[in-house]
């Protein structure tokens, strides 16, 4: 009875859930601290998608763990802050076309290179290691080393300080509750990405191959498609995906480092273990959850923000040990 | 006499270390439906991946319309014409019928779509429920979906594996009306265990036992040769076999 509910219901159920837990923590907070916190965290959340995705998507159609995402996500990040060195009159100018066209500028001069490093990538590295999950940690976790090193040759071993666009600089004051900027910006970004990849997947037919893909591969190649080259593409999406994500990244903590991959590929790996891997919506919901939370316990909870992903991880994974979305939705 | 459309000789093909197929030859012919048969774990289902360039042959020729194939791979074969149907069907369950047409579709122009319409004149469930999960259909229509798609394209070789497993005896009928509708615009290599089957809908067979064709003939002779049933086939003498 209580089964047939749940099935019958289980949208319904499963949205009424995820509201209660987004409005549980309004009761130790003040609601205007709470929807500063719910931007800050939706912010963070579509930063994490940004990086997620990409390895979620190869994941799901290349059965690829890949390790060398945050060295590519830190690439992103480097490729971006040369831009806006080179460009910096435009970064410092006090016009917003001006910060809008360099900020677009970084976020594809980023896109397109670490889109060419990850076909090389893909196609002299992790090529020879299709099927082998070991093998592919192993030698894309040897790339990260390659990737990061590549990073101090050309740019040097120091953080350097990234300069936010003036524009983008700075909160918004509506009725008490303070929104900073460049997180709206984040937010209406993250969303865009997500519904570009919908659309793409959903009504192009190169989408419904890929989706095709994620299920049997075999068959979509028994069906004509050379998905060698699908694979080639999507990885090459994945790697820009992961640059986007360390242009956007790097504007919000004002930093780039060599070793900045790292850390968000460990938050990349718990968003998409927890949307379940393959599922690019799943990514999203994971992303906004690991942000959400991150910021609600970090005001409520201080010392316990950093094991709160993790354990709500543990907690989905011992629920649904495949995440909370199928592959190739 | 018919020309030979597909020619199989003496290929050997491994799944990891395990030689499953140990010199293989066989051929098919225009204008016939060419069954292999033989007990499960023989090495059909093998032999049609090999043919497909979903497993490589380590030995041996494989020639479609003269031209040989066993180092293409998997999507050129399928260009050239040949379509494959699966053991397991390779239904994608997440997306629609309509969709699961529209991967199949390498090109979509005015002969594709009569080709469709084709198809879904030949199984109306796929009409019925063109617009709904496939992973929600019967078996019996997944098949019919498989099969679909196999044909959507121009397909001049048809490759079926087992298009009868699990289906109820009336769906097998319906499938034995669509393959022999598909046999007057194809060549068809089918794989079956189910000697109804492979007796309604075939004209020449190939026995396999273990990774090899041990005996090959029309398919009129094999019907009267129960002994031959017998001893490759597990059919018990003077038993009907309706599957």
């Amino acid at each position: 009875m209580a089964e047939t509910l749940f099935k019958r219901w289980n949208r319904e159920l499963t949205m009424a859930g995820a509201g209660i837990l987004l409005l549980l923590p309004l009761l130790g907070i003040q609601p205007k601290t709470y929807l500063t916190l719910t931007i800050a965290g939706l912010a963070m959340g579509m930063l994490l998608f940004l990086v997620a995705s990409g390895v979620s998507i190869i994941f799901g159609l290349m059965d690829v763990l890949n390790f060398a995402h945050g060295a590519l996500f830190a690439w992103g990040a480097y490729v971006g802050f040369t831009v806006f060195q080179l460009l910096m009159k435009w970064v410092e100018a006090d016009s917003i076309l001006q910060n809008l066209a360099v900020f677009l500028m970084a976020m594809v001069a980023a896109m397109v290179t670490v889109a060419i490093l990850g076909i090389i990538l893909e196609r002299v590295v992790v090529r020879r290691v299709y099927g082998n999950h070991l093998f592919q940690i192993l030698i894309t976790f040897g790339a990260t080393i390659v990737l990061v090193e590549l990073i101090r040759v050309f740019w040097g071993p120091n953080d350097e300080v990234m300069t936010v666009p003036r524009t983008f600089s700075g909160n918004w004051d509506i009725m008490d509750v303070i929104v900073s900027k460049y997180r709206i910006i984040c937010i209406f970004m993250g969303s865009m990405v997500y519904g570009i990849i919908q659309l793409i997947l959903k009504k192009t037919k190169l989408g419904t191959i890929i989706r095709a893909g994620v299920e049997d591969r075999d068959m979509v190649q028994a069906m004509g498609h050379n998905i060698y080259l699908l694979f080639t593409g999507v990885f090459a999406v994945g790697a820009g995906l992961a640059a986007l994500g360390g242009v956007a990244m790097s504007v919000f903590s004002l930093q780039v480092y060599p070793d900045m991959g790292g850390t968000y590929l460990l938050f990349a790996f718990i968003v998409v273990i927890i949307g379940g891997l393959g599922s690019v919506t799943g990514s999203l919901v994971g992303a906004l959850i690991v942000g959400l939370s991150y910021n609600y316990v970090a005001y409520l909870v201080p010392w316990a923000a950093a094991g709160v992903n993790v354990l709500i991880m543990i907690i989905i994974l011992l629920i649904r040990p495949t995440g909370l979305f199928q592959a190739g939705k | 006499m018919n020309e030979t459309i597909l020619k199989v000789e003496d290929v050997h093909t491994y799944i990891e270390r395990h030689h499953i197929l140990q010199g293989v030859s066989f051929d098919a012919k225009a204008d016939a439906v060419t069954v292999l048969i033989g007990r499960n774990g023989a090495g059909k289902s093998t032999a049609l991946k090999t043919v497909m360039g979903l497993l490589p042959a380590s030995k041996g020729k494989i020639t479609y319309k003269g031209k040989e194939i066993q180092k293409n791979k998997p999507y050129q074969i399928a260009r050239m014409g040949i379509g494959f149907v699966p053991e397991h069907m390779g239904i994608f369950a997440e997306l629609t019928v309509e969709e699961n047409m529209r991967v199949a579709m390498l090109v979509e122009n005015d002969a594709t779509a009569r080709r469709l319409e084709r198809v879904l004149g030949m199984f109306a469930a796929l009409r019925k429920f063109w617009k709904s999960k496939a992973g929600n259909l019967s078996g019996g229509q997944k098949q019919m979906l498989a099969i679909g798609r196999a044909i959507v394209n121009d397909t001049s070789l048809l490759l079926i594996d087992e298009p009868s497993k699990g289906l109820a005896p009336i769906i097998v009928d319906a499938v034995i009306e669509a393959i022999n509708q598909i046999k007057e615009r194809s060549v068809v290599v089918l794989v079956e265990q189910n000697f109804h089957m492979a007796s309604s809908v075939g004209d020449d067979f190939f026995i396999f036992d273990d990774g090899m064709v041990v005996h090959s003939g029309r398919v009129e002779e094999l019907t009267q040769n129960e002994e031959l049933q017998s001893r490759y086939l597990g059919i018990s003498k003077g038993v009907t076999s309706n599957g």
